[in-house]
């Protein structure tokens, strides 16, 4: 029954195809925003309105056969306008090679979920709807799923504290489970590692020789 | 027993003496207002207190009789944040989180972290360094497939397996002890190399211990290949097919039991694992009985891998010769200015991770396990999204058990090896 030795089916090694990849997405595929290698692994940006047609060609089309969605998750950067990426990672088992796909979102915005190409992605969204709050049209079933049952907000947003806003314990004389705003004796130690002789660029009774560097940068 | 004196009918407060219904004499039971209550008798929750359950698994079955109609999970009992943990984390110290995750394969987790980091850092591991990382996830791949053999063959019954099989865990587990000191939650590999070299004595040791496992393995069998009460429990049982299972983000035993040869030690080849040769065994069925072939078939392929890591590895430095990334030794430490320094701003601060995002997978004994790393410059991950292997799995067992009997269930849990510090992180 268990085939001894096994044809393991390898393509070319994964990294001699990807520029050709990248070539052919960011060149001759609508909608793709940016398609390029960054440290070696093949990143494609593109809008959420174009991700469903873009993921059924990464599917489908031979030059591409991402027949598996390895993981899908959210990146949050509070400081940007569209706030969240939204992180696809496919893998093609026939021609050995992963592609990730990134479009971004704010918190109100759906992205169309691409649960119908792939069933796996239902749990991959409902943790990243969980965990960050990005939305995603089309998914029948956005519920929670990581979080305890009747949790509020989404933790792994920036501006959600490490230690949460509620604590939840036993309490043996009401004898029922009671959720209470945490208190901590110490707070979470977080140093920032900033050297003052490394951010500092002017020293006091330097300023002339931290011109001279300048003008020197922008001759360079 | 309170309850039966109340109900009795020669109880001194009458008021109280009601019998059951079922119990009363016919005339009387008319007169009693009767109450009809709804009772969904068809759900069925499994877990999370189950033995089988193999963790804290909450499954809501919906039966038909015996047959399962629906099973909905309902993980996250074990959601411990450790995302978020690891964000406020120097690299070195999210490391030991990865022990958590699987805590049946501790090692696999974490270099998967160490890989990650090391490929934003544009850091290579010295070659003995890349040996051990391989020689030890083979020794966690096997302490893994034990586990989860025996496991099922206790879920279907078969007591015998477990008791021998937990015996050789502990030979193992003692290598990971010699190693790095600890039985389970290793915090071994790091990026740059491992924490610290092999004592003397542990390569023999291993290689002896190489010599003599794989009788165990025919033991294993003789319990479990041919029985028939094994056979009649686990084949055609949860049947995935390859379409099916590359649909729901299958990998590892459960992609390849499903007859996909793909396997990331092979196709994707990191550290030395390029530099060693062994089967990928597939199975074509796709069934209970086939994933526990593929891991019995495994069990054979990590032995070969070890011995031949054991002939291969050299003495030499075990972790990259750069005081930035790793720490010096303790007896240069005493001496040298330079080197206090460094460990000083190597255990407060960290190094600092240069922009960028990767992908990084390896292959652990569930499958493929993927760290999404995402660095910012400084000395703390901006964003490390885990990848785990049973998420995925766990998802399909609706789809894989439908119509099949409550018991059939237990098997494919079973086969599917879940393991909830990863599935929940």
């Amino acid at each position: 029954m268990v085939d001894d030795p096994a044809p393991v089916s390898v393509g070319a090694p994964a990294s001699s195809s990807l520029p050709h990849l990248a070539f052919v997405l960011s060149t001759s595929l609508p909608g793709v925003s940016s398609a390029a290698l960054e440290g070696g692994e093949l990143v494609v940006r593109t809008h959420r309105d174009r991700l469903i047609p873009l993921m059924l060609l990464l599917r489908d089309d031979p030059r591409f056969r991402c027949e598996q969605l390895m993981d899908l998750c959210g990146v949050d950067f509070p400081q940007r306008e569209e706030r969240f990426d939204v992180v696809c990672n496919l893998l093609s088992v026939s021609h050995n090679h992963r592609i990730r796909v990134i479009v971004t979102t704010d918190e109100l915005t759906p992205v169309p979920s691409v649960h119908t190409l792939w069933p796996c992605a239902t749990w991959w969204e409902r943790e990243c709807y969980d965990l960050l709050g990005v939305l995603f049209s089309g998914q029948p079933d956005l519920r929670r799923i990581l979080t305890d049952y009747g949790f509020e907000g989404h933790p792994l947003r920036k501006d959600f504290p490490l230690t949460g806003y509620v604590e939840v314990r036993y309490d043996p004389e009401r004898r029922q489970i009671v959720r209470e705003p945490v208190s901590l004796t110490q707070d979470f130690r977080d140093f920032d590692f900033v050297s003052p002789w490394e951010g500092v660029l002017t020293l006091p009774g330097d300023e002339r020789a931290h011109e001279l560097r300048q003008i020197m940068q922008k001759l360079k | 027993m309170t309850q039966a004196t109340r109900q009795d009918p020669d109880s001194e407060f009458p008021g109280e003496g009601v019998l059951p219904q079922s119990l009363m004499p016919e005339e009387l039971a008319d007169e009693v207002e009767r109450r009809t209550v709804e009772i969904d008798s068809h759900a069925l929750n499994f877990g999370p207190q189950h033995p089988s359950a193999h963790g804290v698994l909450r499954l809501v079955l919906e039966m038909e009789g015996e047959v399962v109609a629906r099973a909905v999970p309902h993980i996250g009992l074990l959601h411990r944040g450790t995302e978020k943990l690891i964000e406020h984390k120097t690299y070195q110290k999210a490391l030991p989180y990865f022990d958590r995750l699987d805590y049946v394969s501790p090692m696999c987790e974490e270099h998967a972290f160490a890989l990650a980091t090391e490929k934003l850092l544009g850091i290579e591991a010295p070659d003995r360094a890349k040996w051990i990382r391989v020689i030890f996830a083979e020794i966690t791949r096997i302490l893994n497939h034990i586990l989860n053999l025996t496991a099922m063959g206790l879920d279907c019954g078969a007591v015998t397996p477990a008791l021998w099989g937990y015996e050789e865990r502990e030979k193992l587990i003692e290598f990971h002890e010699a190693a790095s000191g600890a039985r389970f939650h290793a915090n071994y590999f790091r990026p740059g190399g491992v924490a610290r070299d092999l004592p003397a004595g542990l390569e023999e040791r291993i290689a002896n211990w190489a010599e003599e496992f794989p009788s165990w393995i025919d033991d294993l069998e003789s319990l479990l290949t041919e029985n028939r009460i094994w056979k009649q429990r686990t084949v055609g049982i949860g049947v995935f097919t390859s379409e099916q299972a590359l649909a729901w983000g299958f990998s590892g035993p459960c992609l390849r039991g499903s007859g996909v040869p793909w396997d990331l030690r092979r196709s994707q080849p990191y550290d030395n694992y390029d530099q060693v040769t062994f089967n990928v065994p597939v199975a074509r069925h796709g069934d209970c009985y086939d994933r526990y072939l593929i891991r019995v078939a495994e069990l054979r392929e990590s032995v070969k891998i070890i011995r031949q890591g054991l002939e291969k590895i050299k003495p030499g430095p075990i972790k990259i010769q750069d005081p930035k990334f790793s720490a010096p030794p303790r007896a240069v430490m005493k001496r040298s200015m330079e080197a206090l320094i460094h460990h000083f701003k190597l255990f407060t601060e960290g190094y600092h991770v240069p922009p960028g995002a990767t992908y990084t997978a390896v292959e652990t004994p569930k499958g493929e396990f993927g760290v999404y790393l995402v660095a910012d410059g400084s000395n703390r991950p901006y964003r490390c999204k885990i990848r785990p292997t049973g998420f995925s799995h766990l998802q399909a067992i609706d789809e894989m058990s439908r119509r099949s009997m409550l018991a059939d269930t237990v098997a494919i849990i079973g086969s599917l090896d879940l393991v909830f510090g990863e599935v929940d992180r």
